[in-house]
């Protein structure tokens, strides 16, 4: 038997993504920041060299280990009330994974849903539901959220709850904008005379295809979630001290930066490198799901 | 183009009812008697309970404290401020122009850098000034914004001591309101020194405010030339033999800043949101300011009254942007 | 002195999975006022071969060839300033898809105009008087108002009339037209083809039509090329290859128009154009091919001689009696 053809395998999609993504350099170490941020947050109580709330009366405002009157007992140094500001930061961690991922989760499944709702859904609902979003984004989203926290108490909890409410109406969007691109495809019509069901066109058949920018968008919020809740907590809105979240313990150190940088500079910092993490693998995730932007 | 704008407006309205629907209900959903809660730790007398109660007309049914609530609004009355005692909508507009000023200033700066390093970025994709671009504006927004206003005081206003840590203006300048732009004001007060007050107290808050939307410019100019560069029409401006800047800036940037423009209407909400917090940190007298503190000092009327009133400013922005995108467009004003 | 000589131009593409040729070995010679046809399905490499030669293709294509020369210019190694003198004024080329191809912010009018003033440095009298002629001579009423109007506002048809005198503006010596009526209706499409063999007459410059659609081809064409998956398998004479093709691919394509049916239902070819993925190892056309042996399947075939229109075929068809000998 004559071998025909030369064969070159097509590439499955998983590892044509994977293709893509590896090649943006600065998705892949986002990735390996994000998930040393992960393991941080995950084995805070081990990593963590004291506990985060206690004081050391005898250490306040003690500069980092490197600069003079610092010592290696506190590496970076500690804050106004003597608490070590490694094992705040450590902690800290815990706080921000644990918002963007409430965030994302209420965001998406709400706005995925009443996206999908408002693109299937006969012309005045949808118009009902658009409306309702660009009020929600007629409001600045911090400002909104401020106010929200405002009304239900400040507590992480409920900052968490009011980010969650003002991101949803992206996702609503993002998904009806999708669903009425498909929604008038071939494999749609064919799917509707093969006899599904409209909750099964809405979740099996159509969202699939309408994943990539949500995927995007989601990477988005996370970061968005972490700087807004962080904001929040700056503003005295969010967590409370003595929480070690990043924003709040910024908002302590605030009468210090002249006199104590290092208070005012790390958690910055964490919340910085955290942030830019999600974003390279958010850009990663874009390029690696964009057609447009392939090569071939 | 007329319906188009048509369309537009006709769903500005229920957006704006919306709007104003929230910022009625916000008081009312706070647990509790709401007057006893705007009161706080202060407690009140029999009389101003009262009073209050009068004044919220909480007595009435719901629809008919909407209907006051309204025709309120579509009057100008927002009510009065608990601590100022003064109406919510006179200092709303008395406090305005500062931050219109420093989000003016802030969104120039943006502009004006955003857009040609865009173009550049996009023209020399993959090269240094590209990536290098890209990864300054990536963590330009993706820093925390009161910390990079926090380090910029640092640097500039401690270090250095090149600029004043907060105000408009050096406290040693007294000069009368003409438009409420302390630039032109202090130009017009003819008090040497002052315009040069009032600049280096303007530097540290603009760049920081500007940060954001710079980023964001810089990466959607960018990301909207490489799309341009890759369409049909392109392909045949080069095939016509025209000389490589030419096609840049002359075909593609004016197709390319088409979406830019809505990104632009877009960034107004976020320069609001960015400028409660520059404001804050840097005690500059504007709108953001007097939200967070009112939110502080429970001044719930002003709560309300602002967000109010900041929603509908957005949203008439992004009428105006949207109506002109509507004329930038060939494809919307000839049809 | 031939007007254009392209010699084994080969064209590849770097992709996610390697390589991909895209245009193998293609030659072509062409004499002031020859009207030529390139003729294949999508996927035959015919336009990649041209936008090599005009230089518009993107970073990711390597162009390699032994031969490829434009009225005197060596088009491998020139300069790109001096390859945007020759482009638009002495060869042109007009795309299949004239809503997209014209610039949707600026006039049409402006469009035309700025090929005038940069090629040929007119000024501003002369420019708007040439416009006018060259909207006369494409066929668009009424032109002083319609040099005004944006391309959103006017059909795929005339704005098709538009690219083409935005083609001819500068008088060039070849035109390369991409599949200009494919985008377009039947009816239109005639009047376009029309518009070009007129014009082709009345200034004398080479034309290249590049076309899947073989009747075209038949009412335009005095040489004509086949090309499949991005190489040659024949050439010849118009009139020669319609009533002996030597290779059974140009064989196919002629029993698929519906003129020439005999049947009830159209004889088609069955099969695919090879793809990336699934290149054969001999005769690209094989795995389609009715007359294919062992030998076809395993080795490439030899590209055949100028009597036997250069069929790149083992056992071309329709061979005299001297050619088979």
């Amino acid at each position: 038997m004559v071998e025909t053809t030369q064969s070159v395998e097509r590439p499955g999609r998983l590892k044509e993504f994977w293709y893509y993504f590896r090649e943006n350099r600065g998705a892949v170490i986002g990735l390996y920041v994000f998930l040393m941020v992960f393991f941080v947050a995950v084995f805070a109580p081990i990593l963590a060299p004291y506990d985060p709330t206690e004081q050391f009366r005898e250490h306040f405002l003690q500069p980092p280990a490197w600069q003079e009157g610092g010592s290696w007992d506190f590496v970076l140094g500690t804050d106004a009330l003597g608490r070590d500001l490694a094992s705040r930061l450590i902690h800290g961690a815990r706080f921000s994974f644990f918002v963007g991922v409430v965030v994302v989760v209420i965001s998406t499944t709400g706005g995925i849903s009443i996206g999908l709702l408002a693109g299937f859904a006969p012309k005045w609902l949808d118009t009902i539901i658009m409306r309702l979003m660009d009020v929600i984004l007629a409001f600045p989203s911090l400002l909104l959220a401020l106010v929200l926290v405002a009304v239900l108490g400040p507590s992480l909890m409920n900052a968490v709850i009011a980010i969650a409410i003002v991101l949803q109406p992206h996702y609503v969007r993002l998904t009806r904008a999708a669903v009425i691109s498909e929604r008038h495809k071939d494999y749609v019509t064919s799917a509707k005379v093969a006899g599904a069901g409209r909750l099964r066109m809405m979740f099996v058949t159509v969202l699939p295809n309408c994943l990539a920018p949500i995927i995007v968008q989601a990477a988005l919020s996370f970061s968005n979630a972490i700087l807004d809740v962080a904001a929040l907590g700056f503003l005295g809105m969010g967590a409370q001290p003595p929480t070690p979240e990043w924003g709040t313990m910024l908002a302590e150190a605030r009468e210090f930066i002249l006199r104590a940088w290092w208070v005012v500079t790390f958690p910055g910092l964490a919340i910085l490198i955290t942030v830019l993490a999600i974003n390279l693998m958010g850009d990663g995730l874009r390029d690696a799901l964009d057609p447009k932007l392939k090569r071939s | 183009m007329l319906n188009f704008l048509l369309s537009r407006l006709m769903t500005f309205i229920p957006t704006f009812i919306g709007v104003t629907l929230i910022s009625f209900s916000f008081i009312r959903v706070l647990p509790g008697d709401p007057i006893i809660v705007m009161a706080g730790e202060r407690g009140m007398s029999d009389e101003r309970y009262a009073e209050l109660r009068a004044q919220f007309g909480f007595d009435q049914p719901l629809v008919s404290q909407y209907w006051d609530y309204m025709t309120g609004v579509l009057q100008g009355d927002l009510g009065t401020s608990f601590v100022t005692k003064k109406p919510v909508f006179d200092e709303f507009f008395a406090l305005f122009p500062a931050t219109l000023e420093l989000s003016l200033c802030a969104i120039t700066l943006a502009i004006l850098l955003g857009i040609p390093a865009g173009v550049i970025a996009a023209i020399n994709r993959g090269k240094f000034f590209d990536r290098a671009l890209m990864s300054s504006a990536l963590v330009g927004y993706s820093m925390p914004i009161f910390w990079w206003a926090l380090l910029m005081i640092i640097v500039f206003s401690g270090w250095l001591g090149w600029t004043p840590v907060s105000g408009r203006i050096s406290l040693m300048f007294f000069f009368d309101d003409v438009t409420g732009f302390m630039l032109i004001d202090s130009l017009l007060s003819g008090q040497s020194g002052a315009f040069k007050s009032a600049v280096s107290h303007l530097v540290l808050p603009t760049i920081v405010l500007a940060t954001i939307p710079l980023a964001v410019i810089a990466r959607q100019t960018r990301s909207a030339m490489l799309e341009v560069l890759g369409e049909d029409y392109i392909r045949t401006a080069r095939a016509k033999g025209l000389p490589p800047s030419r096609i840049t800036y002359i075909h593609a940037l004016r197709n390319a800043m088409i979406p830019v423009i809505t990104v632009i209407g877009l960034l107004v909400g976020t320069l609001l949101a960015g400028a409660i917090l520059t404001e804050t940190i840097f005690s500059w007298p504007g709108i953001g300011k007097w939200m967070v503190d009112s939110i502080y000092r429970r001044d719930y009327p002003v709560v309300q009254g602002g967000l109010m009133l900041i929603a509908v400013m957005v949203m008439v922005v992004n009428l105006t942007v949207d109506v002109l995108y509507g004329l930038i467009n060939p494809k919307i004003r000839k049809s | 002195m031939a007007l254009l000589e392209v010699r084994n131009l080969s064209v590849d593409f770097e992709t996610t999975s390697g390589r991909f040729r895209a245009v193998d070995g293609f030659d072509l010679t062409l004499d002031p006022g020859d009207i030529t046809a390139v003729v294949g399905e999508s996927g035959s490499g015919k336009s990649v071969a041209f936008l090599a030669m005009m230089g518009l293709l993107p970073w990711t294509a390597t162009i390699t060839s032994d031969v490829m020369k434009f009225d005197g210019n060596d088009l491998r190694s020139i300069t790109p300033r001096s390859r945007r003198q020759i482009i638009g004024k002495d060869m042109s080329m007009i795309f299949q898809e004239p809503m997209t191809s014209l610039n949707p912010c600026y006039t049409v009018g402006f469009q035309i105009k700025e090929a005038l003033r940069i090629h040929l440095g007119m000024d501003r009298k002369a420019r708007q008087a040439r416009a006018i002629e060259l909207f006369e001579q494409v066929g668009i009423p009424a032109p002083e108002t319609r040099l005004s109007t944006f391309p959103h506002q006017m059909s795929g048809g005339m704005n098709q009339r538009v690219m083409i005198a935005m083609a001819i503006a500068c008088k060039p010596k070849m035109l390369i037209a991409d599949e200009p009526t494919t985008a377009l209706d039947v009816t239109i499409q005639a009047q376009i083809l029309e518009l070009l063999t007129s014009l082709q007459e009345e200034t004398g410059m080479a034309l290249v039509l590049i076309t899947h659609d073989m009747g075209v081809v038949a009412e335009t064409a005095q040489q004509v090329s086949v090309q499949y998956a991005g190489q040659k398998c024949e050439q010849q004479e118009v009139t020669a290859l319609f009533e002996r093709p030597h290779h059974p691919y140009t064989a196919a394509l002629l029993a698929a128009l519906p003129e020439r049916a005999t049947t009830k239902h159209l004889p088609t070819i069955p099969g695919v154009v090879p793809g990336q993925f699934d290149r054969p190892k001999g005769c690209m056309f094989s795995p389609r091919c009715s007359m294919a042996t062992e030998l076809c399947h395993s080795t490439p075939p030899p590209v055949g001689g100028a009597e036997i229109g250069y069929a790149r075929c083992h056992t071309p068809i329709n061979l005299t009696a001297e050619e088979e000998a």
